[in-house]
């Protein structure tokens, strides 16, 4: 039986080292996606990010006990941690949070590391989202690792983007900076029993007050977007305005209010159509990507290191620039 | 862009409460470019074998300091035995007499690490179990 096979009869061991293949993007990994991305496209994805210390990972295990316990959905968790930039190596430690969520079948939580990547997400994230979106799990949860400002790739994967603030981690002037405040559908105030909760409240409340309710998907994905978003019609004018949730993880309080803000806004983003805009987005930022990556495997197979290294040195003796080089190589290609 | 990397989980299984030794081996692995799985405290053997197959791990770490290794090995290997992940080295880190090295050795255990273990010897050990 294929990778793929297994993953859709539900063997859960098929299921986690298929992750593994795709994480290391190897040949059974891509078949395996090519063979599963007809069964995606129906699960939830919810992502969590925010600061280190603000307490994603209860968080996340919280959420996932409510929709487990209330909602009866299948959960799977996609927790990601840095990776070391001098040594490649990772310690993985958002399970200790979840402890809770052990010994139910219908639960899989996978960390990974981000291998290099910058983004607060892993470059194989969204294929390891396809896999348990595949294997049918209803919710699927992405938590980052602990953002700073710019970690924003979260807001293109997932449906609904949670960022997860924690009293006394920054004034107002933080609230009005571009970045990841930018990206969110909810803010949670979490360890909101703590002092200074008034204060985060306030900063970000007028930080709200203060936006203009633009189109969202636009704000969502930066330039790094050029889509044209499909001309939504006139219900589209009510745009929705990010909430904001207080919680305290480790006292499971506030998480039922979470969950059903989480459920208003799915049924936001179905009812104005932003559903499809941002799933369109989503794949197009993901083919772009895999454009990318494939023109330039096939530019390395084409030229030879050769000639490679010999206009590379040329270029170093400033006999011409990078861009001629560019030229140069393209034009050249053998075959 | 295809890069293998060696999957440890590190895990604390039965009561005690002591988990400084298993963060400096998490993080010796870490430094030996390993992704470390790290669960926590009062894990079940039920707990550790579940958290192994959601995460493929490679090599499973136990840390037992209170005494109860020979009841929680066998438990923990034979889970994983269960679960189909046989080809995972499991390791175990603690205070643990010599009389029951050969046991645990007969079990299946890849490596026993006592006190004044070093971490290059662990972290030799895992990649040649891993390797072989």
């Amino acid at each position: 039986m294929t990778y793929s096979q297994a993953v859709l009869t539900g063997d859960r061991l098929a299921l986690a080292r298929l992750l593994t293949q795709v994480e290391n993007n190897t040949p059974d990994g891509r078949t395996a996606l090519i063979e599963l991305f007809p069964h995606t496209g129906r699960a939830h994805l919810i992502g969590v990010t925010g600061a280190p210390g603000t307490g994603k990972s209860s968080l996340v295990n919280q959420l996932a006990l409510y929709y487990r316990k209330v909602e009866n959905k299948r959960v799977a968790i996609v927790a990601v941690d840095p990776s070391s930039p001098f040594t490649g190596g990772a310690v993985l430690g958002d399970r200790v949070r979840m402890r809770d969520l052990s010994g139910d079948p219908n639960v899989f939580i996978r960390s990974m590391a981000t291998r290099g990547s910058l983004g607060g997400l892993a470059q194989s994230t969204a294929n390891m989202v396809q896999v348990f979106d595949a294997a049918g799990f209803d919710i699927i949860i992405i938590e980052t690792v602990g953002a700073g400002q710019s970690e924003v790739d979260v807001a293109r994967l997932a449906h609904t983007t949670l960022v997860v603030e924690a009293p006394g981690l920054g004034d107002d002037i933080q609230a009005i900076k571009a970045g990841i405040l930018e990206i969110a559908d909810i803010l949670v105030i979490n360890k909101a029993d703590r002092p200074g909760v008034e204060n985060t409240e306030k900063a970000l409340k007028s930080m709200l007050d203060l936006a203009h309710p633009t189109e969202r998907v636009f704000q969502h994905h930066g330039s790094a977007m050029r889509t044209i978003a499909p001309k939504q019609d006139s219900s589209a004018t009510l745009m929705w305005i990010p909430p904001i949730q207080k919680t305290v993880a480790l006292e499971s309080k506030g998480i039922v209010e979470l969950a059903e803000s989480i459920g208003r806004h799915v049924n936001h983003l179905r009812q104005s159509g932003d559903w499809a805009v941002r799933e369109r987005a989503r794949l197009e930022v993901e083919l772009e990507a895999l454009i990318r990556e494939t023109l330039v495997n096939q530019f390395h197979e084409d030229v030879s290191q050769e000639k490679y290294d010999e206009t590379l040195e040329n270029v170093i003796q400033r006999k011409f620039s990078p861009w001629e080089a560019v030229k140069m190589l393209l034009n050249g290609r053998s075959k | 862009m295809t890069e293998k990397k060696i999957r440890v989980l590190v895990a604390k299984p039965g009561l005690d409460g002591h988990d400084r030794g298993a963060k400096v081996v998490a993080r010796a692995l870490r430094d030996a470019g390993m992704e470390v799985i790290y669960t926590g405290l009062r894990q079940t053997p039920e707990m550790i074998a579940e958290a192994a197959l959601q995460e493929d791990v490679d090599v499973v770490g136990l840390s037992i300091l209170s005494g109860a290794h020979m009841a929680l090995t066998p438990r923990v290997m034979e889970l994983l035995k269960a679960n189909g992940q046989t080809h995972v080295k499991v390791f175990i880190g603690g205070i643990i007499p010599d009389e029951d090295l050969l046991r645990l050795k007969e079990m299946g255990v890849a490596g026993v690490f006592g006190p004044g273990a070093s971490t290059e010897d662990i972290i030799h050990d895992v990649q040649t179990a891993v390797a072989g």
